[in-house]
């Protein structure tokens, strides 16, 4: 189950995150409830969009150190993560997530090319609980 | 906007004491008192900044601090806005002297820090966007740092040495600054030898979380003229100016950025905005100041903030710092007290601490670290929220 609800959807068998847009323009946010507003725009309901499952990497760094709760630690001893910001293509929002296993900052630069998947975040005895993390595409493997 | 006077300004010195955060800001306070020449008496109102973490005492820090000096009935306000709390505080008081309500007034901020990471309360909170951001990424606040750091890396080809530099230059300054944490000299290679925190940023290069207290009696201008204080630094500019939408710089504690897809809506860089207010209000422009006390939350940013406060364009920064410019002895020193390397970071006192500092410059008083002839200085700083500030002082 997804670690927090709402924020994801593989609805259509794609892995999207849920965003915000304000009806008929381009904006957009992330998360719908959380992601402020434009102050052009008078009292409006945001539409629910999925957003651009790809974007390109806008930063990256990897954290040495475990995160502090309410961040679960998975690995004993403590495996580094790397956090990417990667820039939604249509959307132009750059948007943070871990990447997935195995990648970490020899495999990142600038520029490249990320796709959104759904991942564990951390389980417990009774299900895994699950968040969106981010990958290359080209070491993506359905493309 | 109308000037108001610094008659006095104090500090508790940095460290990682442990005591109730009380002491440091009561401590300040009474330097901050004893410096100006003021009795307590005069103080028509206490401004307090606060912090706000892990059911933390410090939620009512005006009436706190003003009840260990005494009550004396002074009118009392508390502000919190993250690491720009005392920068509002002084904002707070500044409205209430332009305003009449008060002549004299006190400024204190003070933070006792837990070990390790700042982190938010406990309990499961997924409402709360500063809750989501380490439940579901693990983005702890150097996270971001690194994010901005790496970022300057691919943009302007900054080196890991150039962030080290900022942080061995500050340490020369801090080394002369008795209310300073950090005192040691560092050199390069104790930058490059420390663990890596956050990719590309080592732990030398992060500030530390300290405790420590600050504090500032400000006052109108008439009343510092007929009290014998004709020569009082001025506060010229104040400002804590939010976003404007769309930032599409991602900041902590967002999970996202703006959206910059809609073309017809302009792009006002946040961090730059911060200063340009200040600028503003105190009629004055980068070319005009002397010194500056910039938020080195991390080596790498002490480096955005030469760009983002117009001292040079945009990926010259690091020429600056290499220059020697940015050194006490150079043309436009920065960080002179040893910044927040030196310090570490005393979350509502640190934007009255950049204050007090730069009164000491403009004072002449601030020793061996002092920078000749200083007679315009700016502080800037920046965190959680969408909250920065930025006090421009002059004499």
């Amino acid at each position: 189950m997804p670690a927090v609800e709402g924020l994801f959807t593989t609805d259509d068998g794609e892995p999207r995150l849920i965003g915000g847009r304000v009806p008929g323009t381009e904006s957009y946010f992330f998360p719908k409830h959380l992601g402020g507003a434009d102050p052009r725009v008078g009292p409006v309901e945001l539409e629910e969009v999925p957003l651009s499952r790809r974007g390109r990497v806008w930063s990256y760094t990897t954290s040495h150190y475990p995160p502090p709760p309410p961040f679960v630690v998975t690995a004993e001893p403590y495996e580094p993560i790397t956090i990417a910001a990667v820039e939604l293509e249509r959307e132009k929002m750059v948007v943070l997530g871990q990447c997935t296993a195995g990648v970490g900052p020899e495999d990142l630069e600038v520029g490249m090319e990320m796709e959104l998947t759904i991942d564990t975040l951390y389980s417990d005895d009774d299900c895994d609980y699950l968040v969106w993390k981010w990958r290359p595409v080209a070491a993506g493997s359905e493309g | 906007m109308d000037e108001i006077a610094v008659l006095g300004v104090g500090m508790h010195p940095w460290g990682k004491w442990g005591r109730n955060f009380t002491e440091y800001g009561v401590a300040a306070a009474r330097d901050a008192l004893a410096d100006a020449g003021v009795d307590y008496a005069d103080v028509g109102f206490v401004s307090g900044a606060v912090t706000v973490r892990c059911g933390y005492p410090g939620y009512v820090a005006g009436s706190t601090f003003a009840r260990a000096l005494g009550f004396t009935g002074a009118q009392l306000a508390s502000s919190y806005s993250a690491c720009a709390s005392g920068a509002t505080a002084l904002q707070v008081a500044r409205g209430q002297i332009l305003s009449g309500a008060c002549d004299v007034a006190l400024v204190v901020g003070a933070d006792t820090t837990p070990k390790g990471f700042l982190a938010p309360n406990a309990g499961d909170r997924p409402d709360d966007i500063d809750w989501l951001r380490f439940h579901l990424v693990g983005a702890t606040n150097p996270v971001y740092f690194g994010l901005h750091a790496r970022r300057r890396m691919d943009l302007y080809g900054a080196t890991t040495d150039d962030f080290a530099m900022v942080k061995v230059k500050n340490s020369r300054h801090g080394a002369h600054n008795p209310n300073a944490r950090f005192t040691k000299e560092y050199g390069l290679d104790d930058v490059r030898n420390s663990p890596v925190v956050s990719d590309p940023l080592r732990l030398l290069d992060i500030c530390a979380t300290s405790d420590g207290g600050a504090a500032m009696v400000v006052s109108s201008m008439e009343w510092a003229h007929s009290h014998g204080h004709r020569d009082a630094v001025r506060v010229a500019g104040i400002s804590t100016v939010s976003p404007t939408y769309p930032d599409p710089v991602i900041d902590l504690p967002y999970l996202a950025a703006d959206s910059a897809a809609d073309p017809s809506a302009p792009l006002v860089g946040f961090k730059e905005s911060i200063g340009a207010r200040a600028y503003d209000e105190a009629g004055l422009g980068p070319d005009d100041v002397d010194v500056a006390e910039v938020y080195d939350l991390s080596s790498a940013m002490e480096l955005d903030w030469y760009e983002q406060l117009g001292f040079c364009g945009a990926g010259e920064a690091e020429r600056l710092l290499r220059d020697g410019d940015t050194a006490v002895g150079g043309r436009l020193p920065v960080n002179p007290s040893g910044g927040l390397g030196a310090f570490g970071e005393a979350v509502p006192a640190q934007a009255i601490a950049q204050v007090c500092e730069l009164t000491w410059q403009l004072r002449g008083a601030a020793g061996a670290r002092q920078v000749d002839g200083a007679r315009v200085g700016i502080t800037v700083n920046q965190g959680l929220f969408g909250h920065g500030s930025s006090v421009i002082v002059r004499r």
